[in-house]
């Protein structure tokens, strides 16, 4: 071989061999990013081996880790997601229904669409700011030393609504609502987007007006792609912590909202169902917290049973996801 | 109305209450429409109530007076209008919780960029690389598996990221590896720690912002490369990477943004000491941990220390938004476009 002949092959060894280098490096990337999941995963597991029991799920906080219990925590974070639930699903699909379906091209539509994913990267803490504000102090329009309370006589009991609302549940659940609204309703656009144009010209074609199209054949087929963006933001949500301390969700309680420890007892003492939303609350995340500033060591132990309890809810919730995207994938032929 | 019902009645009654029916689906779609504008509208208000709280407490408060829960009316004052806005930007000492009060924002400010600085260094190479992994090198059936793992990764709530800090990072890694090894110093609560673990939670977000941009650069592009005879590393680093240059710069953008905000890794983790430092292994305050601080103290409502919580709060609201504007900006004016 001549001398350029060797140099050429001599390049292109190295060539190749950066090639080599450059795949191992992005595959130990990956690798390593799967590493720090299950490190995390098998840590949090480790120290809270032993401490996760009966007595934690049922017991309320403590000031001995041994006594120490999650569900003060537990039931605050259903009551928080439930209302957000409620909250958040109309007016996230109503809105991303409005943005796909009937807004025209014009400069309110882009600027909604423009604030919408400005909001979308909005810090969760600064929420937290807004929900003081906002929902706790209503923006002072009503003065806390009044103490105004609005009471409706239900049958079966009454609802007696603090204004203004206070370092409540429900305004927890509002603030929440607000964080994840952004989230949900650029899912739901997505999932909107993805409908074919078809669908709604054969059902406008057959004298379907627009709200009919909609409520009957995108909607439909829409719904499980909004579904995963719905269970996802509200995963996002259980997790979230610094705007419900912002709110004034308490770090140590020993009493579930509206006192109801099980679910029995709402059938038996109704009034309970009707206080819970604005009674003081914890949270799981903000129990978790509570623990891990502890000085006590074993509260690390209590610290990571919670972890452990939220981490499994999580790994529920995603999993329904996932699941439902999949079935969704597979049946949908178009 | 079924055609059935229609061809039994006279045709003038038909057509009447079928012009009564289409009036009322006009009156109902119309209503649908306004509803459905209003919850579209909430977004809009959302900002407008985040940018007014911000402005009224921190900026200018336009009535300066309200009445306490003992019934005496008090000051009730915005932050600049206590604290003038030459001393925010160049004091460098923030002791708002102390008797002598100094309001200086550079610590709070030096404490965020050294987390996220920290952060931005593990999350951004690990992340580019594991999205170059999973577009270019990754087999079909191990990408459907390693994305949903990477995104439980981004599902974990971030105190359970703090408590790993706290618990795993600073004795297991850090200290056998600074304090025994290099004999530095390293502090129970200290910024390395908790930039580690806010490194950690935005590899998802840009590996797989970054991975949908990678993806969408054409085929052809990647076979002409080969053609040329290009090895794979030139065709990634060479091709690839720069046609989606502009998607990859944005999704490092918002990542950064997102360690920027983030809140209770680092309340948990970095401490609550304001200083101007470098060491990474020294306990830092930064502006979100400073708010949670606040929050969780208590504080008289009005008191120039829960003023001062919105002043920091605006700061980084306009920091975060900076970089998701100049993030738009940049998917807008550099995306390639291919057909």
């Amino acid at each position: 071989m001549s001398d350029q002949e060797l140099e050429y092959a001599a390049l292109l060894k190295r060539r190749h061999l950066v090639s080599t280098c450059f795949e191992w490096g992005c595959r130990i990337a990956t690798v390593s990013a799967l590493l720090f999941l299950a490190v995390l995963l098998a840590g949090v597991v480790y120290q809270a081996w032993g401490w996760l029991d009966v007595q934690f799920l049922t017991g309320f906080d403590s000031r001995r880790p041994a006594n120490a219990g999650l569900l003060a925590g537990i039931w605050g974070t259903f009551w928080l997601i439930l209302f957000t639930t409620i909250f958040t699903v109309p007016m996230g699909v109503g809105a991303a229904i409005y943005l796909e379906e009937y807004a025209s091209d014009n400069r309110l539509t882009r600027l909604i669409k423009l604030n919408l994913s400005n909001l979308a990267g909005v810090p969760s803490i600064v929420y937290g700011m807004l929900g003081v504000t906002a929902f706790v102090r209503m923006f002072g329009l009503i003065s806390a030393a009044d103490g105004l309370i609005w009471s409706i006589s239900l049958g079966f009991g009454t609802l007696e609504i603090p204004l203004p609302l206070g370092r409540c549940l429900l305004a927890g659940s509002f603030t929440l609502s607000l964080l994840i609204l952004p989230v949900v309703i650029i899912a739901s656009q997505e999932a909107l987007r993805a409908v074919p144009p078809s669908i709604r010209h054969a059902s406008y074609a057959l004298g379907a007006t627009e709200w009919q199209t909609i409520r009957h054949q995108v909607l439909p087929a829409a719904v499980p792609g909004i579904a995963t963006g719905i269970i996802l933001a509200l995963s996002r949500a259980m997790g979230e912590t610094a705007p419900l301390i912002m709110i004034g969700a308490l770090t140590y309680l020993a009493f579930s909202p509206g006192n109801l420890n099980n679910p029995m007892e709402a059938f038996q003492d109704p009034q309970r169902v009707l206080d819970a939303p604005f009674d003081m609350f914890t949270s799981m995340p903000i129990q978790i917290f509570n623990w891990v500033g502890q000085p006590k060591a074993e509260f690390q132990n209590v610290a990571a049973a919670g972890s452990l309890v939220l981490l499994i809810l999580l790994v529920v919730f995603n999993a329904t996801a996932i699941v439902i995207r999949n079935r969704a994938q597979k049946r949908i032929t178009w | 109305m079924s055609t059935a019902t229609a061809s039994e009645m006279p045709l003038s009654e038909a057509t009447g209450s079928l012009r009564r029916s289409a009036s009322f689906a006009r009156f109902r779609e119309s209503g649908i429409r306004l509803l459905l504008f209003f919850c579209a509208a909430v977004s809009i208000l959302t900002t407008i109530g985040i940018v007014s709280v911000l402005f009224s407490n921190a900026v200018y408060d336009v009535s300066p007076q309200r009445i306490g829960a003992d019934g005496q009316v008090k000051s009730n004052e915005a932050f600049f209008q206590q604290v003038s806005v030459t001393e925010f930007v160049t004091e460098t000492r923030w002791t708002p919780q102390f008797s002598e009060k100094h309001f200086g924002i550079l610590p709070l400010i030096c404490g965020t960029l050294l987390v996220s600085g920290i952060a931005a260094c593990i999350g951004l190479p690990i992340g580019l690389s594991s999205a170059i992994y999973l577009s270019e090198y990754a087999a079909p059936r191990t990408r459907a598996i390693i994305k949903p793992v990477l995104e439980i990764l981004a599902g974990i709530p971030t105190v359970v990221y703090g408590y790993f800090a706290l618990v795993f990072v600073t004795p297991y890694v850090l200290r056998p590896l600074f304090q025994d090894l290099l004999g530095m110093d390293v502090g129970v609560f200290n910024a390395a720690s908790a930039g580690i673990v806010v490194g950690i939670m935005i590899i998802p977000m840009i590996s797989s912002l970054s991975e949908d941009v990678l993806r969408s650069v054409p085929r052809s592009l990647r076979e002409a490369a080969y053609a040329l005879g290009s090895t794979r590393y030139d065709v990634s680093t060479r091709v690839v990477v720069p046609a989606a240059l502009s998607g990859i710069i944005a999704s490092f953008l918002l990542a950064i943004a997102r360690a920027l905000g983030e809140t209770m890794a680092v309340t948990i983790a970095a401490g609550q000491t304001a200083t101007v430092t470098a060491d990474p292994f020294r306990s830092v305050a930064t502006m979100t941990s400073y708010i949670v601080n606040v929050s969780l103290g208590d504080t008289e409502i009005g008191s120039i220390e829960e003023k001062s919580i919105y002043a920091v709060g605006l700061t980084l609201f306009l920091m975060t938004l900076c970089m998701n504007i100049v993030s738009q900006f940049v998917l807008r004016r550099f995306r390639e476009v291919y057909n």
